[in-house]
């Protein structure tokens, strides 16, 4: 409960603070963190715009989007704090029910009829499916590691004690940030700032939501980033008791979303051609860190 | 007894009686039949899961031996699952094949092959002598040949038929090898002797006969590189025969290999790790071509090679568990594979009765024609959108359910002892997840591209939504598919037995409880947390909506005012970027005719992609077999006096080849008198 809670509020600042990153690194003053909240909750209040092409798909899909990363987030864990829902190999229902949200969004997009959102939900089903294996074998390393199949057993068995577990944890935060970066469609995978359609992979999918379900669509991203976030604080938290953990989440997050507007703000977008190979080779470093638990292990005797 | 002679006498009054009878009467005898034999069969099979195995022995005769009918829970599962997709398919079919009415000797010929088909899989599951199960086998093969080839005037479909008659004729060369290598070292067809003997051998014989009898049971479940009759043979036939071939048919494959391993106990691991690697290729080999295929029943056949891969890692895993002593990996494998077998055969016969029901409505199955069908067909589209997100393994619905259970499986397997078992589960786990996202990218292409968006093509007839009845049977299946997604529980106890006899453990009800009870459980709380979550969040949506101006335009365009159908995403395009990126798995080949010139004539593009493991172990060896033969050619000419000259050659021969062996025989002796 605690970590649906924390996840919630990180969530509230998270995509304020990268645009705010990025106003300030280009040398503007920029948005108020709160921003992005007050821009959901004016297009809550507004009405909506249909294309006549599209179904009742199109309607529950937002919804669907939505609700998923809602219930990806309860099984989230906060250090000893387990998740709201919790059990062995919670993991695999976390990527899946992921996934059912990128389903309805990838066919709601094809919904439309539309040639740019084809587009877009080409790409996103695409990307999507090079990035999931990486994160499965991660939770395998974790799993060989610690023993346990939960996220919250996993987490709470985490030492890190050598050098090497550092590694690990580094490799580890990396491949989940740029886990993070491909599911929210950023820098370097995906451009939300640009201009031309033909660019865009998130954006271009979203093009005739508008009102509440923009709305939904929007939120959901600003949660998922603090989703992932709380996976990378996970990694390090451990058994600290909460008056400290609670503070480093937040230090954690903030640190993120600083990171990720400075890696925006001083990075190009990759080719679109050159993402697949770039999101596969996250597989590797997973495999290697598969392998550094291996080593840490004592299997290559 | 009562039973069996039963099961014969309606089967065969069946047989007899289609002929004779005009064709609603066909539709009723076939339908009765098929109910009368599921109660029969299924009665038998829940007595076994009630613990008391059914078991008749007929004396046989001298050449048979003993005849044993034995019934275990094994078969009783897959007993179970032939008769569920047998009751929906042939109601199913029964309004299908109206249009086909006026065929009345075609239709007797097919209802006699239904018939055949279901009772020769029910007996494949039940006969235990090697014999009689190769003539079983060649019924349910002929029969299921008759069932596809219904539309035989069609060129594509007589051809898929043949190219399905001879492989399935490979399959019974390997088991009849098997059996007679059994047998002549047994004296006996009998599985049990077969099982005896297998027991007290040691070393690699064991394995090199399962091996056999893999390879014969692999051609008929699809196994990749033995899969390529069945991307053929599932389009051509009619939708519910596509449906049960798929659901069923395939899966006795399964039952063969998982009975084999009962029967001969080869060393688990050696096994467990060729089936394994089989099982990885071929998920991933399926999906992959899945994707680029724009018919859509082929692209549904291809799904069935990914997910009898599937099927496969439980099987592989199981058996490695077996091998190493790890009993909760064995039975979470078997588990996997034994749910993952009945959750096929739901969703898989569901969109090949839905496609049928596209066929019926559209008379087209090419993708690329299709789109916006969810306006015109909501119920079709709406359980076609069911299977896919069951097929993807996405929750809440069934397929997630045996796909968490193997992935428990592997995740348990990873914390293995040794470094090989570690590598081998995690490149399985890579195996498994690269499966489950490339089959999210192939059904979000084929639902959106066949029911989203416009009309890609102007029909000249009204497409409308299938009779209200005709979709019963579908509603039953998508039933199942989200009970067994939600209450994934009461299933488990369904499985605990059959798995329970392979792993030859009674251990297996506590692995369950220690490693499955639990997160299943969680997983139905959190399945029913969500569909409530969605619930309320569209709740509000609607309510909040109602208070606001909702208006209706056309799709945005980036300010261009006039979208037109043709400008929207195909299924080509939605997968060219994948398709770029496998070039070198895919082979695709393309015809262009360029526009160029002042005043252009028309040009063309035509692309298709052809499967290139079929190119270099079925066609290429085809070929050179054909350009061998082709040089013995001159011999046939037409020309009658030499047919009469090679006739009086051989009356010649057969008379002078023994007077010349003779002489030669004399000769020699002669010349060691000397």
């Amino acid at each position: 409960m605690l970590s649906f809670i924390l996840i919630l509020i990180a969530g509230f600042f998270f995509t304020g603070i990268i645009i705010r990153t990025k106003s300030i690194a280009s040398g503007r003053r920029g948005p108020g963190v709160l921003q992005p909240i007050k821009d959901v909750i004016r297009l809550f209040k507004k009405g909506a715009v249909y294309s006549r092409t599209t179904s009742f798909i199109f309607q529950i899909a937002p919804t669907i989007y939505f609700s998923s990363v809602v219930m990806a987030m309860m099984v989230v864990p906060f250090g000893q704090a387990k998740g709201i829902i919790s059990f062995n190999g919670d993991f695999v229902f976390f990527a899946y029910v992921l996934a059912l949200g990128k389903f309805f969004s990838i066919i709601s997009a094809m919904d439309t009829g539309s040639s740019f959102e084809g587009m877009g939900a080409s790409r996103e089903a695409l990307y999507s499916l090079f990035a999931e294996p990486a994160f499965f074998i991660l939770m395998g390393s974790f799993a060989l590691l610690t023993g346990h199949t939960s996220f919250h057993m996993m987490f709470m068995a985490l030492h890190l004690g050598s050098y090497i577990s550092y590694a690990i944890a580094l490799l580890a935060t990396f491949v989940l940030v740029m886990i993070m970066m491909v599911e929210n469609s950023r820098m370097p995978i995906d451009d939300p700032k640009t201009h031309l359609e033909l660019t865009m992979i998130h954006e271009v999918m979203i093009l005739d939501n508008s009102g509440f379900d923009l709305g939904l669509i929007l939120t959901t991203g600003y949660l998922k980033f603090a989703l992932y976030g709380a996976l990378i604080v996970n990694l390090f938290i451990g058994m600290v008791p909460y008056q400290y953990a609670i503070p480093l989440f937040f230090g954690i997050q903030f640190l993120l979303a600083v990171t990720i507007g400075l890696i925006e703000s001083f990075m190009a977008r990759y080719r679109m051609s050159h993402n697949p190979q770039f999101i596969f080779a996250l597989t590797s470093v997973s495999l290697l860190i598969f392998f550094g638990v291996l080593l840490v292990l004592g299997k290559f005797a | 007894m009562i039973s069996i002679t039963a099961f014969l006498v309606i089967t065969l009054l069946a047989v007899t009686i289609i002929p004779f009878v005009d064709v609603k009467g066909k539709a009723v005898v076939v339908y009765l039949a098929v109910i009368l034999n599921t109660l029969i069969s299924g009665n038998l099979a829940v007595q076994a899961f009630m613990g008391q195995s059914f078991e008749y022995i007929f004396a046989g005769s001298l050449s048979l031996g003993r005849l044993p009918i034995r019934l275990d829970v094994l078969s009783a599962w897959f007993i179970l699952i032939i008769n569920f997709i047998f009751i929906t398919g042939g109601f199913y079919g029964l309004f299908y094949m109206k249009t086909y009415q006026n065929q009345r000797k075609n239709l007797g010929l097919h209802s006699i092959a239904f018939v055949m088909l279901h009772a020769s899989l029910i007996a494949l599951c039940a006969i235990q002598n090697g014999m009689v199960f190769l003539i079983a086998w060649e019924i349910m093969a002929i029969s299921a040949f008759i069932a596809v080839i219904f539309e035989h005037t069609k060129i594509m479909t007589i051809k898929a038929g043949i190219n399905y008659l001879i492989q399935s004729h490979v399959c019974i060369v390997f088991l009849m090898l098997g059996f007679m290598w059994a047998a002549y070292k047994t004296g006996s067809y009998d599985f049990q002797v077969i099982g005896n003997y297998t027991a007290g051998l040691s070393g690699a014989a064991p394995v090199i006969l399962f091996l056999t009898f893999f390879v014969g049971f692999a051609l008929k479940a699809g196994f990749v590189p033995f899969h390529t009759w069945l991307p053929y043979a599932h389009p051509a036939a009619p939708a519910h025969i596509s449906g049960i071939m798929s659901g069923v048919l395939i899966k006795i494959g399964i039952y063969g290999i998982l009975r084999m391993l009962l029967v001969i106990k080869p060393d688990f691991t050696i096994v467990g790790y060729t089936i394994l690697i089989f099982a990885i290729v071929s998920g991933l080999y399926g999906v992959m071509l899945a994707i680029v295929q724009h018919d859509l029943k082929k692209l549904l056949a291809y799904h069935s090679i990914e997910n009898i891969g599937i099927i496969g890692i439980g099987i592989g895993i199981g058996c490695i568990g077996l091998g190493e002593n790890n009993l909760v990996v064995a039975s979470l494998g078997f588990a996997g594979a034994l749910l993952h077998t009945w959750n096929h055969a739901l969703f898989k016969s569901l969109l090949f009765f839905t496609a049928g029901n596209i066929y019926q409505a559209t008379h087209t199955l090419n993708i690329e024609q299709l789109g916006g069908l969810v306006k015109k067909m909501p119920q079709t589209a709406y359980l076609f959108l069911i299977a896919s997100i069951a097929i993807c393994g996405i929750p809440p619905f069934n397929g997630f359910i045996s796909e968490f259970i193997l992935y428990s499986g592997m995740y348990y397997w990873i914390q293995g002892a040794t470094m090989i078992t570690m590598i081998a589960s995690i490149f399985t786990i890579l195996g498994l997840v690269l499966i489950g996202g490339l089959a999210l990218l192939c059904f979000t292409k084929a639902f959106s591209v066949v029911f989203l968006g416009n009309e890609r093509h102007s029909f000249d007839h009204e497409i409308k939504e299938v009779p209200q009845i005709q979709l019963i049977p579908l509603y039953m299946i998508a039933f199942f598919i989200l009970i067994i997604g939600v209450f994934p529980q009461y299933f488990i106890g369904l499985i605990m037995q059959p798995v329970a006899l392979i792993t030859g453990s009674e251990a297996v009800g506590r692995i369950f409880e220690n490693n499955l009870t639990d997160s299943l459980q969680h997983i139905t709380l959190a399945v029913w947390g969500f569909i409530l979550l969605i619930l309320t969040v569209f709740l509000v949506r609607k309510f909040v909506q109602t208070k606001r101006m909702v208006t209706y335009e056309s799709t945005w365009a980036c300010a261009y005012e006039g979208p037109a159908a043709q400008m929207q995403y195909t299924a080509g395009s939605f997968v060219r970027s994948y398709s770029k990126l496998l070039k070198p798995v895919i082979m695709s080949v393309k015809r262009e005719k360029e526009i160029h010139g002042i005043f252009p004539s028309d040009g063309a593009y035509v692309s298709h992609t052809y499967d290139k493991l079929e190119k270099w172990l079925i066609d290429k060896p085809i070929m050179a077999i054909k350009s061998f033969m082709g040089r013995f050619r001159f011999l046939q000419n037409g020309k009658s006096q030499f047919y009469i000259l090679y006739g009086i050659l051989f009356i010649v021969s057969i008379v002078c080849i023994p007077i010349i062996y003779e002489t030669i025989i004399q000769l020699i002796g002669y010349f060691k008198h000397i």
